[in-house]
């Protein structure tokens, strides 16, 4: 019986051997691809295996004062809830924020390595970067690797020589310059009550109050978004976190529980 | 006629679980001692975990021949660090480490999943949690595998703190002294093993403390 080996041939070269190991820190960063003649089956089936989170609520909008950016803290696999500790607002560096949606490995790690490039930047330049340039560089490494799996829809925020600055960048190559944004599955209903409440000169604490609102209620009405509901505003002086709750406590700050009057109480009956 | 798909995948799962619990000094890391594959059992002695550090303990579940090529890459890592350093890595440095190694397999992925246990620069106990591509996360206590839908539910109910979302921060860690986590870690896999096929056999549960590390043993169902 002939058996089937064409799954056991490699087409991996003889010699030279991966680079990483043998520079250490100096190599560029390559990525191995399977030698596979259906890169996209092969591609689908991994994907299936990392299950990228996608349940997830971020916001994030331009008003008088800065930037206000809101995120909630669950992780889902499928139907099961991996974290609802998850840290989905970044801090690139002192006065620039990433907020994550899509898959979290995705999110994390193109964020630390945007980190890395703003800071060369700075050395490189003898000034910050822009919260433009930034968003520029993370869309342009996004748009290399179009088509190859990557999930991430995230918000860059910060505050530059230019003011306040916010850019939504995704996976699929987009850049957009906006002055609101949400992002994720829960981001229907947070624009609802965003846009509703929205108005360009608030202050601070109401600005942040309907960040957190919005949050909440996509929370309330999202399966897949819950956990933390975390505030941070992005002012002339950096980023500052202002509050994390927990969205089941939030709501029964919003929603208290009333206690109903009652009409006729009832009455113990002598044993029988 | 329908395209012909590949009979020959370049994964398997061996099953298996393991917890890390994260205290005050101390922290445990534990794992099952069985490997199988599909419905049959390899052996009922093989170790998950993995020391990488003086002060840094991984235990891993899933794929045991990515886990122990991921083994080897990170203590070659670890060798070169130590020549560039002339000290051993933090437990929060490997924490990084291991999560850019995952990372950079993205398009082919280790089919590893991990959970790091040890002692931070202060001696604080920390663990931290991961996904197949390197998402991780500093936590109080984690449950990959198999069995981490069985333990991980109990493990929130016995262990459980305020998010370290919340704006005031408070610590991760388990008010739990050494011997109840053991107990709990001991207790959390007595009851996986009754439910989950893949787990069972033996625990194999290694604690890392200030006076350094120590390894211990208890049965469990064999069916």
């Amino acid at each position: 019986m002939k058996l089937d080996t064409s799954g056991l041939e490699s087409a991996a070269p003889v010699w030279g051997a991966p680079s990483e190991l043998v520079d250490g820190f100096s190599a560029a960063p390559s990525f191995e691809v399977p030698n596979t003649t259906d890169f996209d089956g092969f591609q689908k089936e991994a994907i299936q295996m990392v299950k990228p989170a996608k349940g997830t609520t971020t916001l994030a909008f331009i008003f008088k004062e800065g930037v206000m950016v809101a995120a909630d803290s669950r992780a889902s696999m499928g139907g099961y809830i991996s974290s609802q500790s998850v840290k989905k607002i970044i801090e690139i560096n002192p006065y620039m924020l990433g907020t994550m949606a899509g898959g979290a490995a995705d999110c994390q790690f193109w964020h630390r390595n945007l980190g890395i490039k703003c800071r060369l930047h700075e050395l490189a330049n003898k000034r910050r970067i822009s919260v433009t340039g930034a968003s520029k560089l993370l869309a342009n490494i996004l748009y290399s690797y179009r088509g190859m799996g990557l999930s991430v829809g995230t918000m860059i925020a910060g505050w530059d020589e230019m003011g306040p600055g916010l850019y939504y960048v995704d996976s699929e190559g987009g850049r957009l310059k906006g002055m609101r944004f949400s992002v994720g599955s829960g981001s229907p209903y947070a624009y609802g009550v965003l846009d509703n409440g929205y108005r360009y000169d608030m202050s601070v604490e109401e600005a942040a109050e309907l960040a957190r609102r919005s949050i909440y209620h996509a929370t309330f009405r999202d399966g897949a978004s819950g956990g933390v509901a975390s505030v941070y505003y992005v002012g002339p002086n950096g980023w500052k976190k202002l509050s994390g709750d927990d969205v089941g406590e939030l709501h029964y700050k919003y929603y208290p529980v009333m206690p109903s009057t009652v009409e006729q109480e009832m009455v113990e009956v002598a044993g029988a | 006629m329908t395209k012909q798909q590949a009979n020959w995948s370049p994964y398997d799962n061996n099953g298996g679980s393991c917890v890390a619990i994260a205290g005050a000094d101390y922290c445990v890391i534990a794992a099952d001692t069985r490997m199988s594959t599909g419905y049959n059992i390899l052996t009922r002695e093989y170790s998950k975990i993995c020391k990488l550090a003086d002060k840094c303990v991984m235990a891993s579940s899933g794929f045991q021949a990515d886990v122990k090529a991921l083994q080897k890459q990170l203590a070659a890592r670890h060798l070169i660090y130590q020549h560039q350093h002339n000290k051993q890595m933090s437990c929060p440095a490997m924490a990084q480490l291991l999560s850019n190694t995952l990372y950079y397999k993205r398009f082919f992925p280790y089919y590893s999943f991990n959970v790091l246990g040890g002692l931070d620069n202060e001696g604080k106990g920390c663990v931290f949690t991961y996904d197949a591509v390197g998402s991780y996360e500093k936590v109080g206590y984690s449950s990959q595998g198999s069995g981490s839908t069985l333990i991980t539910p109990f493990l929130d109910n016995q262990l459980k703190s305020p998010s370290p979302l919340l704006l005031s921060v408070q610590d991760a860690v388990t008010p739990l002294v050494e011997a109840e986590a053991i107990d709990l870690v001991k207790t959390v896999f007595a009851s996986a093993s009754e439910r989950d096929i893949y787990t069972g056999d033996k625990i194999e549960i290694v604690v890392v403390n200030a006076t350094g590390i120590r390894r211990e043993y208890m049965e469990l169902r064999k069916d």
